[in-house]
C-alpha cells in the first residue's frame, strides 16, 4: 500500500508536469516560459524525492541539490538577460 | 504496510506529507494555466510549489531518518536551499517582467510601480553618457 501511494503521488506530479509543459508551449510572453521552467524544476525535485522513497535508497539525493542549484541559477540568468541584456554586468561608475 | 507501532505511524506521516505536497503542486499547476497574467501566475507557482516541495522533502527526510537511521545532510541542505531560493527566483522573474514592459491583465486596476520605474528610466538615461565616456 505504501509503495502504491508513492506511485500515485508520482503519477499526479507527472500530470502537473504535463500541465506546466502546456504553459511553456503556449505561453504568450517569455516570462511565462521562464516561470514554467522554474516550476518544472521544482516538480522534478519532488519526483526524485518520491522515487528515492519508493526505491528505498538514498543514492538519489544529490540529484535534488543539483537540480535545485541549476534551476535557481538558470532562472536568475534568464531573468537578468531579459531585464538588462547582459547576464553578468558590473557598474562602471566607481 | 506493517502494522507495527512506530514504523506504521512513520509511514502514515510520510504518506500525509507526500500527498499534501503533491496536491499543492498540482494546484499550482492549475493556477499556472488558469490565471490571466504573468504576475498572477508567479503568485500561483512560487508560493504553493515551494510549500509542496518542502512538504515532500520533509516527508523524505522523516522516512530516511526513521527507517534507515540516516539523517541525510544533503536532504536537509536541499530543504534549506529550496526554501531560500524559490521566493527569490519568483521575485526576480516578476521584477524582470515588469521592467521588460509586460502588460498587466486587462482586469487589473492599479499599477503602483509604473511611476517609479518611469523616474528610474529617466535617471538612467541622464547618467548614461558619463558611463560611455569611461
Amino acid at each position: 500500500m505504501f509503495n502504491n501511494i508513492m506511485l500515485l503521488a508520482m503519477f499526479l506530479l507527472s500530470i502537473s508536469l504535463i500541465i506546466t509543459l502546456y504553459r511553456i508551449i503556449k505561453g504568450p510572453t517569455i516570462h511565462d516560459r521562464i516561470l514554467a521552467l522554474d516550476s518544472i524544476a521544482y516538480i522534478i525535485i519532488g519526483i526524485v524525492a518520491i522515487l528515492s522513497i519508493h526505491l528505498n535508497s538514498h543514492a538519489y539525493l544529490e540529484t535534488i541539490l543539483l537540480i535545485g542549484i541549476l534551476a535557481f541559477l538558470s532562472t536568475i540568468a534568464l531573468s537578468r538577460y531579459m531585464e538588462r541584456g547582459v547576464v553578468i554586468g558590473r557598474k562602471r561608475n566607481d | 504496510m506493517s502494522s507495527l507501532g512506530v514504523n506504521g505511524m512513520i509511514e502514515w506521516i510520510v504518506i500525509i506529507l507526500v500527498l499534501f505536497g503533491t496536491a499543492m503542486s498540482l494546484l499550482s499547476s492549475f493556477g499556472l494555466i488558469r490565471l490571466p497574467d504573468v504576475y498572477n501566475r508567479a503568485h500561483a507557482t512560487t508560493k504553493s510549489a515551494t510549500l509542496g516541495i518542502l512538504s515532500i522533502l520533509l516527508g523524505a527526510f522523516i522516512y530516511f531518518s526513521f527507517t534507515h537511521g540516516v539523517s541525510s545532510i544533503r536532504l536537509l541542505l536541499a530543504i534549506v536551499f529550496v526554501f531560500l531560493t524559490a521566493p527569490v527566483a519568483g521575485h526576480l522573474v516578476t521584477r524582470s517582467a515588469h521592467r521588460y514592459g509586460t502588460p498587466l491583465a486587462p482586469i487589473s486596476v492599479q499599477d503602483d510601480l509604473k511611476v517609479l520605474y518611469d523616474q528610474q528610466v529617466v535617471k538612467d538615461e541622464q547618467e548614461r553618457p558619463v558611463d560611455a565616456d569611461n
